[in-house]
């Protein structure tokens, strides 16, 4: 392999490329379970009355970050959205689509990072395929995840359920992740100590059975951050959220890139964190709950649900109220 | 963050509150209702985020002025940086400008179909990506006030050490104080007090102010952009006008000095020589605005590429101009969260982060 | 117009350039505005460029009287 330290076109040609990328690489890592042998479609055991599905697809810039890569967060992002629906990850699929030219090493890692990150959160890849495109078709390497899941018994998440007098709680820091891809950009020439989140919340859910019942939603801030949540939730209904700045966890690394670059820290995502609407009830166990574990120490309730005209509001420092509004999408470091 | 939160502490703003309510009670029992204007668009973004406009007693009125340079910046100005990077140079920008609307697109939709725009952080970026594409022409799209004119010429002096040649700059530089005088002396207009910029006082000083104070002046008071340095500002704003004083106060001093950054200003003198500029909303300006001198035009990207910016189609019904002015609040537009919205937006004061109409549209109740 | 932040200047190389520092955010800053920049001082960030110095004194005093009027019993 000396003269292929990089992907070709001929390790997507269905040849021998194909097959000894597929041998060495994948099944290495992965061979085990359903994917053994190959087959074009992975035979999996279903014992339970509800599963949950879902697919999302990763083409994140820089492909490496401070604190993860490409790999895990694509096995991440893809087990949180069956986590925060109320299920218990089973099975992941995987896509990859490479670019002619990326180096096998770079491959070699984030591959390490999914095997490493599924075994985490034990979820089995039980199907995958390769693709390699031409140089200048794609930014390195892109990944598509797609997940079962068991439903938990006991959840009944349904944001129509969220009324006045119920409780935000958020897991932990938010804003950890896009800050620091941002921050590893090119063209921003900023640098920091701050690593990414990404990280599964399948623990952080597992640990809420007991209370299932009273939880009415839950929902991974990932892209549009916090406010893109909370605005989905409340848009054409009869109940605002009211937020207090105070209580909002951020870390002191995010709120200085935040001023430094004049993005507001909750239009920016998070990859490991939970958000999640409760009855008042059982707000305080759920925190006890959550700050006893790694992933939630950081866990805060950060405002409650009232009766209004569906927005998002958030009592400021100087005892101002203001709107949270909807990010427009891109995130620009600003001067002005 | 020391130097922040200690500007932020909850209970000093409760009672700085509390004072300019006394004191604009002071001034509502003689029947007075008072206009301030912040100048800066970043005292507008700080006052939205801040919730500061609705803690405010109902006699205390702040309007947005001409500080954004993404508002006061015309259509043809973007129109010509679109021609330049469809004729296939690269253009280097800061994020604020990249969706604002020129007279038929903006930056991003250009920057869709295909061209090069690189939105960076720091000027410094475009020697960068000069290096990067040595068979690019590379034009740097420099806007801004004193405070983002003021690097240019450390821009220009590495270029030139350098020897780079394919880097030029589009200038619409403005200028604070010509703007402060064409407001002063609008017969339309009532203002009774200027909220002065932090950071463009910090390049050309408080005493910059002093013309627009005196007998036939109003209160001038630079402040920081925390939200405590916006409430001392407003109390000692409204502390002059209850004792009929009109004097500058700077309320920044741990960064504003009385003259300014000399070293600044000496650059800035070097490279840069005032030109009439034109502002969205306020019009031609005599002297107004920054542009390179004749012996730099070799990096004036107009005279390089042999274009001129011209005035470029404003939106029909669009009120940017009256609302930069002051003249008008953004929810006096006909299209202000009609036709105009931070996702579809029309006018530029809606397109800019700072601009007044996004500021109300995004930040009010 | 002009967002900025107050920053400590942690190295301060020979070519007009040094890197200043908050709270883990490192931003290479170019020096050019200010006279005889040193190690430790705090200074304005804008747009990659150190503005102005931040005069700690000033600023200390600032947050003194802030604590001042907070802690101020309501007359």
């Amino acid at each position: 392999m000396k003269a292929e330290l990089t992907i070709q076109l001929a390790h997507g040609g269905g040849g021998r490329l194909s097959r000894d990328l597929i041998q060495s690489e994948i099944v290495s890592r992965f061979g085990n379970g359903p994917l053994e042998g190959l087959p074009d479609a992975a035979t999996i055991p279903w014992h339970c009355d509800k599963l949950l599905f879902t697919t999302d697809s990763y083409v994140v810039q820089p492909i490496e970050f401070p604190g993860g890569n490409i790999g895990d967060l694509a096995v991440h992002g893809t087990v949180n959205d069956l986590c925060v629906c109320g299920g218990r990850p089973k099975w992941l699929s995987v896509g990859l689509i490479l670019e002619e030219g990326l180096p096998l090493a770079t491959l070699r890692k984030v591959l390490d990072s999914m095997k490493k990150a599924a075994a985490d959160c034990g979820i089995t890849v039980v199907t995958g395929d390769t693709k390699v495109v031409g140089a200048g078709q794609s930014d390195g390497l892109y990944i598509n995840t797609s997940g079962i899941a068991e439903a938990i018994k006991g959840f009944s998440l349904s944001p129509a359920r969220i009324t006045k007098g119920d409780d935000v709680i958020v897991s932990g820091n938010l804003a950890d992740h896009g800050f620091a891809v941002l921050a590893a950009r090119k063209n921003i020439n900023i640098s920091s100590a701050l690593k990414s989140d990404t990280a599964p919340v399948h623990r952080l859910v597992q640990a809420l059975e007991p209370f299932a019942g009273e939880i009415k939603f839950m929902r991974d801030p990932t892209r549009g951050g916090l406010s893109a949540v909370l605005n989905e939730i409340v848009e054409n209904r009869n109940i605002n959220i009211q937020l207090n700045e105070t209580d909002i966890p951020f870390s002191t690394c995010v709120k200085a890139l935040s001023e430094t670059l004049g993005i507001d820290p909750l239009h920016v995502a998070s990859e490991g964190r939970i958000v999640l609407i409760c009855s008042s009830q059982v707000t305080d166990q759920i925190l006890h709950t959550w700050k006893s574990m790694p992933e939630g120490f950081g866990a805060q309730s950060i405002g409650v649900v009232d009766s209004g005209k569906g927005r998002v509001t958030i009592k400021t420092i100087t005892g101002g109220i203001r709107i949270v509004d909807v990010p427009r999408g891109e995130l620009l470091p600003r001067i002005c | 963050m020391k130097y922040i939160d200690g500007f932020r502490n909850p209970l000093a703003a409760k009672k700085i509150i509390e004072r300019i309510e006394v004191l604009a009670n002071l001034l509502k029992a003689s029947g007075r209702k008072v206009s301030i204007m912040e100048v800066c668009g970043t005292h507008t973004m700080a006052i939205a985020r801040f919730g500061i406009r609705n803690i405010l007693p109902e006699n205390i009125d702040l309007i947005s002025g001409p500080g954004c340079p993404v508002c006061v910046t015309e259509a043809g100005y973007i129109d010509a940086a679109i021609n330049l990077a469809k004729a296939g140079a690269v253009i280097v920008t800061f994020g604020d400008m990249i969706n604002v609307p020129g007279s038929d697109e903006s930056l991003a939709q250009c920057r869709a179909n295909g061209a090069l725009i690189e939105v960076v952080y720091s000027p410094s970026a475009a020697i960068k990506l000069a290096r990067q594409f040595p068979e690019k022409n590379v034009v740097f799209l420099a806007v801004g006030f004193e405070t983002t004119t003021a690097p240019m010429p450390a821009v220009i002096q590495i270029a030139e050490g350098e020897g780079i040649r394919n880097l030029s700059l589009l200038t619409a530089f403005k200028l604070v104080p010509p703007a402060l005088k064409a407001l002063m002396t609008d017969p339309e207009l009532k203002i009774d007090s200027f909220l002065c910029p932090a950071h463009v006082s910090a390049i050309i000083g408080a005493d910059a102010y002093k013309p627009f104070t005196g007998k036939e002046g109003v209160p001038c008071v630079v402040a920081g952009f925390e939200p405590l340095d916006i409430l001392m500002a407003i109390d000692g704003i409204l502390n002059q006008l209850v004792r009929n004083e009109a004097s500058v106060e700077n309320q920044y001093n741990r960064v504003v000095k009385p003259e300014g950054n000399l070293k600044a200003q000496a650059l800035m003198d070097e490279y840069l020589q005032p030109v009439d500029a034109r502002w969205r909303g306020l019009g031609l300006l005599p002297l107004s605005g920054l542009g390179l001198k004749n012996e730099f035009e070799r990096f004036d990207a107009e005279k390089k590429h042999g274009i001129t910016v011209k005035k470029g189609k404003e939106p029909s019904g669009c009120l940017c101009g009256e609302v930069i002015k002051g003249k008008s609040k953004p929810t006096s537009c006909p299209l202000f969260a009609r036709g105009c919205t931070p996702d579809h937006a029309v006018g530029p004061c809606m397109v800019s982060s700072e601009g007044s109409c996004a500021a109300y549209y995004k930040y009010s109740l | 117009m002009c967002l900025a932040v107050p920053m400590k200047l942690i190295e301060i190389r020979g070519d007009g350039t040094g890197v200043a520092e908050m709270d883990g955010a490192q931003s290479e800053v170019n020096l050019t505005l200010l006279e005889k920049p040193a190690k430790g001082d705090y200074v304005i960030i804008h747009a990659g460029f150190a503005i102005e110095r931040l005069d700690e004194k000033e600023a200390n005093a600032r947050i003194a009287l802030f604590q001042e009027i907070a802690d101020n019993e309501t007359p």
